[in-house]
């Protein structure tokens, strides 16, 4: 049964969009030494919102020596006290406007705005306001008596969360008195020179944050930069293999959050109806654009064949379409270049023998659409078994025992996180030991909170974000031997 | 001491300098040695020069014994730890006179040195027990989950020595990596390696499980890029990696599969009490949110 809705969309009048926005260099918006700007657009209609400045080398360069200055001549002499105070205002600051973040976010991202209002920005507010709580206790997180900042920081996100991967960059950063140049990624700039905005309001001082637009190039201008101290990154493997690199053998202070391929476990005593919800929760939250997405479905075998039907079910009724509208499961695909890229692996799966199904929905005429899509009958040599798809598309595998889950979960080389869906607690832990991934769900997925570290095993990174072990990252400790 | 005959005019039995591998001694694939002398010049032995084989080798021990090792109970691993001490203090006399001809020390530079090595596994033995309660936390998330962090070992570490303290320095590199239920490959002085292989005794009988300590001698130039580009290893210490382009090196290669690298410590005091730093820098943290509710 379908019911049918009347469309709900959020008003697009809360936010203000300029025709052009220059760079953020300290603590004003300036336009760029390079000259050249490019455009950002509405993935759900491919409308042109904005031209951002392309920052190039002249621009990289001003932007850390703003933030060098701010660092010695004020950030790293401020009293933990006053500079929980800004975090604080900035965390506030986010909670007013969260409304028209939310609308900007999911015009230039794609994402349904139940997701930027009820998921996102929620927890980008609550990211500050953790952090800042840290600012003048840190010589109580575990780093020694007297933990000092780093210095200037390089921090490069992705276009997937991109306000709340600014925030799990910016706000411990802060935090531990190191200042910040961020570039956010090409298609999705928005939030974050709104971010800047609010740095302003804040009256944060000049230099601390701030935000370089532009591609991959900036980034890597940006991360080879010899006067910064650490380089933070969140994005994919390749780059991220590429950034550790251009980092060797400087000295650098490095972090990086990568892909993932994680296994989703469900046993045949798990809550079934809980376990549907968490399992599309898992890979169609945010159209599969998750780094920890659970893309890989381990279904024990006595319950697949009912369990697949019940997810084609469930996926027929997720509503695609306009991301502004309140009823939206499902969004529009970030850029044209991922729809491609979804488009090739999810072919791939066909040409290798899986059987694909995508829920019949209607696909708008413009912007950049990708149906949620199963495959069964997946092998574990299958690409769409093995690489990160970074899009709806779940395949699903099967498994007998509780060890034979074990093993094909952690048959990857990423490790970011897994899910375990059963009743038995005992088994919730056993199965938690045995998996090497560093964020492990369990009767839930993608859940994420400030107070609990975020990060990867083996080629999904290292380093953590969030809690105190992600104050580590950004702190100096004294270490005789 | 003459270098034919002993105070009592013996001939002594001098020993072979073998590798240690999966807690077996053998000499090098290649077949190769090098010589070693003492702080002033004298020939103190032919020692093993291991090439990318026997590193390989060295892998392939230590991932073997890592299951076994990574999930023997804390107490156990604590109390292994204390033995090697307790083995050590047995042999303290060799390690003097080994460490004073290697390093060029003083009987009581020397000595120093070794009553230090000996402490430092003490030191670590007692945070097996502990690590997972300094580092680990409960987290106060927003919903109905009991949500914790605990420290794992990263897996399979390989470690390049101090060049200038060939017990103290190595102790201090290999007992923070075992103690989480790492396994390591530890290239060891490459001037000094007879304390090294010393050491190795001691692991072998000391309920050490075989694997768990692999020590190498011979060239770090030459076997490390195999160890850091070595896609079953998971993280680097590269301590005693002193030159900067061989370090360089090293961090690229610990790219292609993204190892976790601890960097170079020229300035390192061995004598000062250690941080909790090395150990941080060879656990993952892994975080578990469990369901609450009735």
């Amino acid at each position: 049964m379908k019911f049918e809705y009347a469309p709900a969309p959020e008003s697009r009048a809360v936010v203000d969009i300029a025709p052009s926005y220059g760079l953020f260099i300290n603590g004003e918006f300036v336009e760029p030494q390079s000259g050249s700007y490019f455009k950002t657009i509405n993935p759900a209609t491919e409308e042109v919102l904005s031209e951002v400045a392309d920052a190039g080398q002249a621009d990289v360069d001003a932007a850390v020596k703003a933030a060098r200055r701010a660092y010695d001549k004020t950030w790293s002499k401020m009293t933990g006290r006053d500079r929980a105070k800004y975090l604080y205002r900035i965390a506030r600051l986010i909670q007013e406007r969260s409304r028209e973040l939310a609308v900007l976010e999911s015009i230039d991202n794609g994402k349904p705005i139940r997701e930027s209002r009820d998921v996102d920005l929620p927890l980008v507010a609550a990211h500050f306001f953790y952090h800042a709580g840290w600012a003048d206790k840190l010589e109580f997180a575990g780093y020694g008596a007297n933990p000092t900042p780093l210095g200037v920081a390089a921090q490069v996100i992705p276009w997937n969360f991109p306000l709340l991967m600014l925030a799990w960059k910016i706000a411990p950063a802060l935090a531990c008195g190191n200042t910040v140049v961020l570039k956010p990624a090409e298609t999705t700039p928005l939030t974050a020179l709104a971010f800047a905005d609010i740095c302003q309001q804040a009256d944060l001082p000049p230099g601390v944050v701030n935000i370089l637009t532009g591609a991959g190039d900036t980034g890597r201008m940006l991360v080879e930069h010899p006067d910064v101290n650490k380089v933070a990154f969140t994005g994919s493997t390749d780059v991220g293999k590429s950034i550790q690199r251009a980092v060797a053998g400087t000295g650098k202070r490095l972090t990086l959050e990568l892909g993932g391929k994680a296994a989703n476990i469900v046993f045949d005593d798990a809550p079934l109806d809980e376990a549907i919800e968490g399992v599309v929760n898992g890979i169609f939250f945010n159209q599969g654009h998750v780094c920890c997405a659970g893309s890989r479905l381990l279904i024990q075998e006595s319950i697949a064949d009912q369990f697949v039907e019940s997810l084609k079910h469930r996926l027929s009724t997720l509503r695609l379409g306009d991301p502004l509208d309140k009823n939206t499961d499902i969004g529009a695909i970030n850029s044209h270049v991922q729809l491609t890229k979804i488009q090739e692996l999810s072919r791939s799966g066909e040409d290798e023998g899986a059987e694909r199904w995508s829920a019949p929905c209607t696909i708008p005429e413009k912007g950049w659409w990708f149906p949620p899509t199963l495959f069964t009958g997946v092998t574990q040599a299958h690409r769409i078994a093995r690489e990160e798809i970074f899009g709806p598309v779940l395949s699903v595998l099967t498994f007998r025992t509780p060890d034979e889950a074990i093993e094909k979960a952690n048959n990857t080389p990423f490790g970011l996180s897994a899910g375990i869906w059963t009743e038995k607690g005992s088994r919730i832990l056993h199965m938690a030991n045995a998996l090497r991934a560093g964020v492990i769900w369990a009767n839930t997925f993608n859940r994420f909170d400030p107070t609990s570290p975020f990060g990867g095993y083996k080629e999904s990174g290292f380093g953590r974000e969030g809690g105190i072990h992600g104050l580590g990252a950004y702190l100096n400790v004294k270490d005789p031997s | 001491m003459s270098a034919l005959t002993g105070k009592d005019n013996r001939v002594e039995i001098r020993k072979t300098i073998k590798l240690y591998i999966g807690g077996a001694f053998p000499r090098s694939e290649s077949g190769r040695t090098y010589e070693v002398f003492d702080a002033k010049g004298a020939f103190l032995a032919n020692v093993a020069k291991a090439s990318r084989k026997d590193a390989r080798d060295a892998v392939l021990a230590a991932r073997s014994a890592s299951a076994k090792w990574s999930a023997a109970t804390a107490y156990n691993r604590g109390q292994v730890l204390y033995r090697i001490a307790e083995v050590m203090e047995g042999r303290r006399d060799q390690f003097i006179i080994e460490v004073a001809a290697a390093e060029g020390l003083s009987t009581k530079q020397a000595t120093k040195q070794v009553d230090a090595a000996i402490d430092r596994w003490v030191w670590y033995a007692g945070w097996a027990d502990k690590i997972a309660q300094a580092l680990g936390t409960s987290n106060p998330v927003a919903g109905s989950f009991f949500n914790f962090s605990i420290p794992e070992p990263t897996g399979v570490v390989a470690a390049i020595a101090p060049q200038d303290s060939c017990v103290l320095g190595l102790s201090s590199v290999i007992a923070p990596i075992i103690v989480s239920g790492n396994s390591v490959i530890v290239i060891a002085s490459t001037t000094a390696p007879i304390p090294a292989i010393t050491l190795a005794e001691v692991m072998a009988t000391s309920d050490v499980p075989g694997g768990v300590v692999n020590i190498l001698t011979g060239d770090a130039a030459e076997i490390a890029p195999w160890l850091a580009s070595h896609a079953d290893v998971n993280a680097l210490d590269l301590t005693g990696a002193l030159d900067p382009e061989l370090a360089a090196l090293l961090e690229r290669e610990a790219a292609g599969t993204v190892k976790s690298v601890r960097g170079a410590q020229p300035d390192a005091d061995w004598h000062a009490t250690p941080t909790l730093s090395r150990i941080r820098a060879f656990t993952e943290i892994k975080t578990v949110w469990h369901p609450m509710g009735v």
